[in-house]
């Protein structure tokens, strides 16, 4: 599960007064009220974005022209484009609060001549990355999500999506350190709270200077290039038909030809929710602290679960019914006078203030309760803030989402439900790994 | 006392208490008189609301039946007082944990001698539960109100009549409240955190919109904190909750960005994911901590929701209610961070004093519409409440023990519908009050040990004024203990009955009185003291006649401050008074304090005298007696004189020695005898009598009798006067009119003049214009 956005600003100058609040609040005493502003819609510009640190430098001095296809290229603007690019190899970091989400991108089309000249351990990146599904016992590969064939600055190749867990971080950097990634030059372009949490570590152990980027600017200049290349030739972007209904639905692919204005809603631990208006104009409206940590959190607690895949496995095989107070349960049916379904809940969690009612549920209710609990709370927020911002196009990516269709069903159905078909609920392949595209796309200074 | 559990009923196999000892006289009151109930049951509490009446004594003033008799004997009082039996209408609400229901409802059937009741409404969702057993019980039909419906009418209820009624929370190390004097208006946004959340939108008295809601609530704060610590109990999770360091469970800003956050400009302390840290340590998590993390999360959901609705509607004012809030700081604090961190402080978050007796109230309307209790004025009878006693986990265990079993909400109707004086320049900013001792801790221990050490005086004074009546000396003791009770509860809990003040603690001692059935103390003193002042009426007038204009015109200002010299609730006075039965008017003004006064704007109001006459004064009149006679009423007929007619207002009930509407009118009929200016302005309705609607020795203009306000309308009113000290220095001080306005007083409390930098029988004269 990657991280919410923590929202911070990643230069220290520029946008200096941006300080854009949390996924959520701590009401502890004497909490800083002068933090807590929303910046006003921001302006996101790649030009703006490292320029921070010593090894930023090297990032500059090539300058990417265009990744789209080479084919009109011409030879002049290739060669140029060769210059300019960074040096291989290429990675996109997202150190969240729980996952680290990294891109790495496998050059096919490598001569023979630079085969030669390929270092030693610029070669044992490619080759373990590449031919390992699994790496160490918690890192993977996710295969399925692999995008073959792109070009990249002129580059063709596939795009590799891995993941670890957070708290491997110092691992990941002892083998940056044992692989010699120092003696590249290269440069790690990474984001997410973490970029700044193991700055520190990158460089006294790994030798490594860290490129520190904004998350949000990378989160949607990654969902905005990935939509764009698609999906080894199928739609990034779909949604559900009849999401309600167990054999009718349906997931289908949606064009997202007119993105603007969209909700963008990243459910990673915790959650942020953001306005985009273009490209470079968006605005984080709000977060939440209810998000896949607390679904995870919680079902540690209450089941003794130790993975997000069987805290998921046990929720679909629960009743959450048997958790929850409906408001059939204190109204006998619908409550008419407020237009609420008998089948809505009223209280998360209400039956559990009963003793026998605690006593006869099973843990596998338990997940399931937590996970229709944290979805149901995500969705009617995010409503909230489509409708204050008068938008109607709902976007939800984020880890929480991996491989987890009864919260993207639940959340495709409130989303409609409760807005009365006016909403729609979109979701994307490649769900958690945009902040580490965007990362990768800095990188390589594409716009 | 009373074995309520000894008249219980064969039933049995139930969780209920049988055994609590009821104290009738404190609990279920007046239930002979008993008519309209409604209950309201909800997860452990019973609100259960009843109206009665109450018959109590009160004095009544009368003019002597003087046909055949040779009148004018020299030592006759002015009027006759009698002891009468008034009959007054009261609403009781009483508060108590549901394992009492059964030994309630007993007690109840056991004293409930009217018949004619046979419907009781019913609301919460313990009404389904508990309907078999009340309709067993009180052997009346139970019907169902809708919950919402129910608090909402509650809700606008308790706003309209209780004017300390809504406040906010705000620090975090007591629980320290601010109280709103006028915080009604529509629309507001009503948020109820029972087991779920209700988003009401509310704007109009019967007009609201159920506009959303959330699943996570109260409901998920036990069930989950039940699950999750193995405590089964709500107050005990707070309790717990109220002990836990979240950070151990949550995952914080800090935790995802390291020690950066604070070059970036983050609060490192801010949540990043709630649970967060439950999912990747491989740990123990303590109860407390985790309860914690569980009301942050909860408390920033909520507080979260309703900003996003409050935005979607644009409304600033949001009143939570619900088991989640009531009384309890811990919930109220987390809830007021979330709205303010949420809104960015652009919403403000609000609680009631009385919201967990919303529902009840509201059910207790819907089954009282045909006496339509909504024409009325209603006013919290402090005596018989108990008051804002915070259920903080913090509290002592006897104090939690008391705060547990009962409590009470007593209204008393009022004779008449309350509204602002329409001469307030911004109603909706006017605060009565000059002194918040809530906020002022030096002056609340002073007023607090004044109040305590003037009590012996009080205590005596009532027996003194009933002679006649036998258990004067018992009821007299229970009275001092009920308002020593008082002081001490305030002394723990400033913020027990609103914003504490000096008015709270003269109109509680008023309560208590009546009480015990002194409705009255003074009603004697003022008769003598009317008689003698109205003997030195027509010198006194005669002497103002002889001089010239601008000797007048100081003459009778100073007539007006000696006069409020004779003020028997002053102790500083008291004492000379008792001790010195010839100290007169001539006495007084040698007391006053020379010009220049403390405050001192006679030389404006002498040049506005020399300007065209006022087209109407109103003026609020403070004591009986010199007062009155001597001081008001010469300058009321200088008023006349000069074409400026006159309402004069006099309290509705009796306040100490403050002169009552009903004893003005005797007085104004003996003056109208003596001199013929008074009786035609009389006659010709250029000098008008009316009552205040208080019964205070303080001033709300915010809560004036309606037919004043109509007559200051009518009459076109650009003058207003205040006297005393209760009416012009410790409430409405700092008042703003948008007419000219004259506050008069003499400081007769040596800390207070201090305080003020001046000293005993240090003079006020406040003579303000409106700014154009």
């Amino acid at each position: 599960m990657g991280t919410g956005r923590l929202g911070a600003p990643m230069e220290r100058h520029g946008r200096a007064a941006d300080a854009s609040a949390s996924s959520a609040g701590e009401p502890a005493p004497g909490g800083p009220e002068g933090r807590r502003r929303e910046p006003l819609r921001r302006r996101a510009s790649s030009a703006s974005a490292p320029a921070v640190e010593a090894a930023a430098e090297g990032v500059r001095r090539v300058r990417p022209g265009s990744y789209s296809g080479p084919a009109s290229v011409s030879r002049q603007r290739v060669e140029s484009l060769r210059k300019k690019r960074p040096l291989f190899p290429w990675f996109g970091l997202d150190i969240g609060g729980t996952l680290v989400k990294l891109v790495y991108f496998e050059p096919k089309d490598i001569t023979a001549e630079e085969e030669e000249e390929e270092v030693e351990s610029l070669k044992s990146i490619r080759k373990y990355l590449t031919s390992n599904v699994a790496y160490g016992s918690t890192g993977i590969r996710d295969v399925h999500l692999e995008l073959k064939d792109l070009t990249l600055c002129g580059r063709k190749g596939n795009l590799h999506f891995i993941r670890f867990p957070t708290h491997d971080m110092p691992a990941f950097i002892q083998m940056g350190r044992d692989k010699n990634f120092s003696s590249l030059h290269t440069v790690f372009c990474a984001t997410g709270g973490g970029a700044y949490k193991f700055e520190q570590d990158f460089l006294t152990i790994g030798d490594l200077q860290l490129c520190k980027l904004d998350e949000l600017d990378c989160l949607i200049k990654g969902i905005l290039y990935i939509d764009s290349v698609g999906f080894n030739g199928r739609s990034q972007c779909y949604y559900f038909e009849n999401p309600a209904d167990a054999e009718k639905c349906q997931k289908l692919p949606f064009d997202l030809k007119n993105p603007y204005p969209l909700l963008l809603v990243n459910i990673g631990s915790g959650v942020s929710i953001l306005a985009v208006y273009s490209k470079d104009n968006y605005k984080r409206v709000t977060g939440t602290s209810l998000g896949g940590g607390t679904f995870f959190g919680l079902c540690c607690l209450l089941t003794g679960c130790t993975t997000f895949e069987e805290a998921l496995e046990m929720a679909s095989r629960g009743d959450s019914t048997k958790v929850d107070k409906l408001v059939r349960d204190i109204y006998g049916g619908d409550y008419e006078r407020f237009g609420l379904p008998g089948w809505a809940v009223a209280s998360s969690f209400g039956n559990m203030m009963s003793k026998e009612k605690r006593e006869a549920v099973t843990k596998e209710d338990l997940a399931r309760a937590t996970l229709i609990t944290i979805t149901n709370n995500i969705g009617s927020i995010a409503r909230m803030c489509a409708l204050n911002e008068n938008i109607n196009q709902v976007v939800f990516v984020g880890n929480f989402l991996r491989i987890n269709t009864i919260a993207m069903r639940l959340l495709a159905y409130a989303l409609d439900y409760w807005s009365k078909g006016q909403l729609k609920a979109l979701f994307s392949e490649h769900e958690g790994y945009f902040g580490a595209v965007g990362a990768l796309l800095e990188l390589l200074k594409i716009p | 006392m009373a074995e309520c559990g000894a008249s219980g009923s064969g039933s049995s196999g139930d969780s209920l208490d049988k055994s609590i000892t009821l104290p009738p006289d404190e609990i279920f009151r007046n239930l002979e008189n008993a008519k309209r109930f409604a209950i309201d049951i909800g997860g452990s509490l019973t609100k259960l609301a009843y109206y009665s009446t109450v018959q109590h004594k009160v004095a009544r003033v009368r003019s002597f039946d003087h046909s055949g008799k040779d009148t004018g004997q020299e030592h006759e009082p002015p009027y006759e007082v009698s002891v009468q039996e008034e009959v007054t209408a009261r609403l009781h609400f009483v508060k108590f944990e549901n394992t009492y229901i059964e030994a309630c409802l007993d007690f109840i059937k056991a004293h409930l001698v009217n018949t004619e009741t046979k419907v009781i409404q019913a609301t919460g969702g313990g009404a389904y539960k508990f309907q078999d057993l009340i309709e067993e019980k009180l052997q009346l039909k139970v019907h169902r109100e809708d919950v919402l419906s129910c608090l909402i009418k509650g809700c606008n209820f308790v706003l309209r009549n209780i004017p300390q009624e809504a406040f906010v929370c705000q620090g975090d190390a007591d629980a320290e409240f601010r109280f709103h004097s006028h915080p009604h208006g529509f629309p507001y946004l009503l948020v109820s955190i029972g087991s779920g959340v209700s988003i009401v939108k509310v704007e109009a008295e019967d007009r609201f919109e159920w506009i959303g809601g959330s699943s996570i609530g109260g409901g998920t704060f036990w069930g989950l904190g039940a699950l999750l610590t193995r405590t089964k109990k709500f107050d005990e999770l707070l309790q717990l909750a109220s002990q836990g360091q979240h950070a151990n469970v949550d995952m914080l800003v800090r935790d995802v960005y390291g020690g950066a956050h604070q070059t970036l400009g983050l609060s490192g302390d801010l949540i990043a994911s709630s649970f967060g840290k439950s999912a990747t340590a491989d740990k123990e998590f303590s109860k407390e901590d985790v309860a914690k993390s569980l009301l942050h999360m909860i408390s920033n959901d909520v507080g979260q929701l309703a900003c996003l609705h409050a935005r979607l509607h644009g409304l600033d004012r949001v009143y939570f209610g619900g088991f989640f809030i009531r009384g309890h700081p811990v919930t109220m604090r987390t809830i007021t961070h979330s709205i303010n961190f949420f809104s960015k402080g652009e919403v403000q978050a609000l609680f009631l004093r009385h919201e967990g007796y919303l529902g009840a109230i509201g059910a207790f309307l819907k089954g009282a519409e045909q006496d339509n209790p909504n024409q009325y004025s209603w006013g919290e009878n402090y005596a018989g409440s108990s008051g804002l006693r915070s259920a903080s986990p913090g509290l002592g265990p006897t104090q939690r023990a008391r705060s547990g079993t009962f409590d009470l909400l007593e209204m008393d109707r009022l004779e008449r519908p309350l509204v602002d004086l329409p001469l307030l320049l911004d109603p909706a900013s006017y605060v009565p009050d000059t002194v918040d001792l809530t906020d002022d801790a030096l002056a609340r221990k002073y007023w607090l040990t004044c109040f305590e050490e003037a009590l012996d005086g009080v205590v005596k004074r009532a027996v003194a004024s009933q002679p006649e009546a036998l258990d004067a000396a018992e009821r007299a003791e229970k009275f001092r203990q009920k308002y020593r009770d008082k002081l001490q509860v305030l002394r723990l809990q400033p913020f027990a009955y609103g914003s504490l003040t000096v008015r709270s603690l003269l109109d509680t001692r008023e309560h208590c009185l009546n009480e015990f059935n002194f409705p009255d103390p003074y009603c004697k003193v003022k008769q003598r003291e009317n008689g003698v002042a109205l003997r030195g009426f027509q010198s006194v007038v005669r002497a103002l006649d002889a001089l010239g204009w601008e000797e007048r015109q100081l003459a009778l200002a100073k007539g007006l401050l000696a006069g409020n010299v004779f003020d028997w609730g002053a102790k500083a006075v008291a004492d000379v008074l008792e001790s010195d039965p010839h100290f007169g008017f001539e006495e007084a003004k040698r007391k006053l304090q020379e010009r220049p006064w403390l405050v001192d704007s006679y030389d404006e109001w002498l040049q506005r005298l020399k300007g065209p006459p006022h087209k109407c004064a109103l003026i609020f009149a403070d004591n009986s007696g010199i007062d009155l006679i001597l001081g008001v009423f010469p300058f009321v007929r200088e008023l006349l004189f000069r074409g400026t007619e006159v309402i004069l207002a006099c309290n509705s009930g009796p306040a100490l020695n403050d002169v009552t509407h009903s004893e003005s009118l005797l007085v104004a009929e003996r003056i109208a005898a003596m001199d013929p200016l008074v009786r035609t302005a009389l006659r010709e309705e250029k000098l008008l009598l009316v009552q205040t609607g208080s019964s205070s020795p303080c001033l709300d203009l915010s809560r004036l009798d309606k037919g004043l306000a109509a007559l200051v309308r009518e009459r076109g009113a650009d003058l207003v006067v205040i006297e005393g000290m209760g009416r012009a220095v410790h409430t409405n001080y700092h008042a703003a009119l948008r007419c000219e306005s004259l506050k008069l007083a003499v400081l007769k409390n040596a800390w207070l003049a201090a305080r003020l930098g001046g000293q005993l029988f240090s003079v006020i004269f406040k003579y303000e214009v409106p700014a154009q």
